[in-house]
């Protein structure tokens, strides 16, 4: 029973097998990029970057229909060069992150839904929009497998200034100039990673697998290896949970990643051991010191 | 004299209004000053000024020996305390620009952690998280930062604010040490009794030097009621400076 409820669909179904590896993948990546969007209240940033993909991968639509390669190269692009106009406006005008963000993203979201009905179906536009993590072929599987592996040695390089800039900017500042560029490489990791998660999840979900295991590890954790660590598990167990409800409830996979993702926000919500809402109800008795 | 830093013409602020401007002097190398003003006056800015965070508007500011050799404690409100990460890495970051941003902590590197940590009285609480920490504890923490950074200039902002009397004890005790060891101090500081009794040397600002000197000949009723009254809000629509470059 529990063998057919959890374990068959994997090993019965290629289509399964490859969606848990993508999933897998992902979470691999995007959870340690999510925790570090999160510390640095960059949540929502998030959000704004996975709309800002859409135009590039639009335009790679545009010249070569659902191409691998030039949706990837174009989203990939738009999603850098938002991130470096947000970034120059914020450094040379008196708007902050989140305003200059917010402005491209919407300009980028606009066009991107005008290119695609210029010359797509409204299939077409759900592809671009929700992805087809049921559907992963062999090189878009090897394209966010690359993506997770980039990610978490560039992320390894660049710890300790990421860390710095999260806790104390002002004095890395003062020991290094490194601050800046460690921001642009971090926004083209969130960026990259965003663009392997719109192949299986879709511009609007990608962000999802990205920051609800996140926010949800903070409810566990107050080290930051473990948080990384926490959020990478709540991803790769969302995935699993949202692929077998799919599978046997009959809906998208998509969407029920994220929604079991969500529903592990929820739980870590209420019975979190690090200021969830249960500990709050129910104190337990404090220590002697 | 020997300057540790110098000042030219020096104007720092934002967006073309300065908080402080035409700034001109230098530090005494191992010398102990305070700098003291009305809030607004510009003494935050300073140091900004003096680590290079902030980009002067006109003139410059010259550190003799280099600004790889200037410690900066910020003021405390400048850390996130949320950010999960405890006692012994938020120190053990006063290693880095010797170890570099990618370095490895080796076993001496270790050792000179500890030191620190026991130097600022915090042994214990190596693995609580900083958020966890009291405003006493958390000013102990930064300071065991400032002493691994080993550092020729040291930039004390706001050092003692919100402390109680034990803590800023020990952390003058500090100060102290530094200056036997003929390091460079400049301390931003409301207390002035305790600058009278502890810093020979005070520049008092008020968005320009109003004084700067021995502290008794500085901080006289005269230089201090001057100070409060030069002490204007930005205009915004302020001339041109006369003086501006």
């Amino acid at each position: 029973m529990l063998h057919d409820l959890l374990i068959a669909p994997f090993t019965e179904f290629e289509f399964m097998r490859r969606a848990l590896a993508g999933s897998v993948a992902l979470s691999l990546g995007a959870g340690p990029v999510g925790v570090f969007l999160m510390l640095r209240r960059m949540s929502l940033v998030g959000d704004a970057m996975a709309h800002a993909v859409l135009p590039g991968a639009a335009i790679g639509y545009l010249a070569a229909g659902l191409s691998l390669g030039w949706m990837t190269f174009g989203g990939l692009a738009a999603g850098v060069i938002v991130a470096l106009l947000a970034g120059v406006v914020t450094r040379t005008t008196h708007l902050r992150e989140d305003a200059s963000l917010a402005a491209f993203y919407l300009i980028s979201l606009a066009l991107g839904v005008t290119l695609v009905s210029l010359r797509g179906s409204n299939l077409d536009l759900l592809h671009v929009l929700f992805g087809t993590v049921l559907a992963l072929d062999d090189p878009t599987l090897l394209l966010i497998a690359s993506i997770a592996s980039v990610s978490l040695v560039t992320l390894a390089l660049i710890y300790r200034p990421l860390v710095l800039e999260c806790v104390d900017p002002g004095f890395l500042r003062s020991i290094s100039p490194a601050g800046g560029p460690t921001h642009i490489v971090f926004l083209i990791l969130v960026v990259l990673n965003l663009v392997g998660g719109f192949h299986a999840l879709g511009t609007l979900l990608a962000v999802g697998l990205m920051m609800l295991p996140a926010i949800a590890a903070r409810f566990w954790t107050q080290d930051i290896s473990l948080l990384v660590a926490v959020a990478t598990l709540i991803g790769i167990g969302s995935g699993i949970a949202g692929l077998l409800v799919s599978f046997h409830a009959g809906l998208p996979a998509g969407p029920a990643i994220i929604l079991a993702a969500g529903a592990a926000y929820l739980l870590s919500l209420a019975f979190g051991i690090q200021g969830g809402l249960l500990t709050r109800l129910i104190p337990r008795r404090h220590l002697e010191a | 004299m020997s300057a540790a830093i110098r000042f030219h013409d020096l104007t720092l602020g934002y967006d073309r209004h300065p908080v402080i401007h035409h700034l001109d002097g230098a530090v005494r190398r191992g010398s102990l000053t305070a700098v003291v003003g009305p809030n607004g006056a510009g003494k935050s800015t300073l140091l900004k000024g003096i680590v290079g965070t902030l980009k002067p508007l006109q003139g410059k500011v010259t550190v003799e020996a280099g600004r790889q050799h200037v410690a900066w404690l910020p003021q405390a409100a400048d850390v996130d305390r949320s950010f999960p990460i405890n006692v012994y890495d938020l120190v053990s970051m006063g290693l880095l620009r010797g170890s570099g941003l990618f370095g490895g902590i080796g076993r001496r590197d270790r050792h000179r952690i500890e030191e620190a940590v026991a130097a600022v009285g915090l042994t214990g609480f190596e693995d609580r998280a900083i958020g966890t920490l009291s405003g006493g504890q958390m000013q102990r923490a930064l300071f065991a930062r400032l002493l691994l950074q080993d550092a020729q200039v040291i930039l004390l902002d706001e050092p003692l604010t919100a402390i109680d009397a034990k803590t800023a004890a020990d952390l003058l005790a500090l100060v102290r040490r530094w200056h036997s060891e003929e390091r460079t101090v400049v301390a931003v500081l409301h207390d002035l009794d305790t600058v009278r009794s502890m810093f020979p040397e005070t520049l008092l600002v008020a968005r320009e030097a109003v004084a700067w000197g021995a502290t008794g000949e500085v901080l006289t009723a005269e230089n201090l009621l001057r100070a409060r009254r030069m002490l204007e809000a930005p205009d915004r629509s302020a001339e041109t400076c006369a003086r501006a470059a």
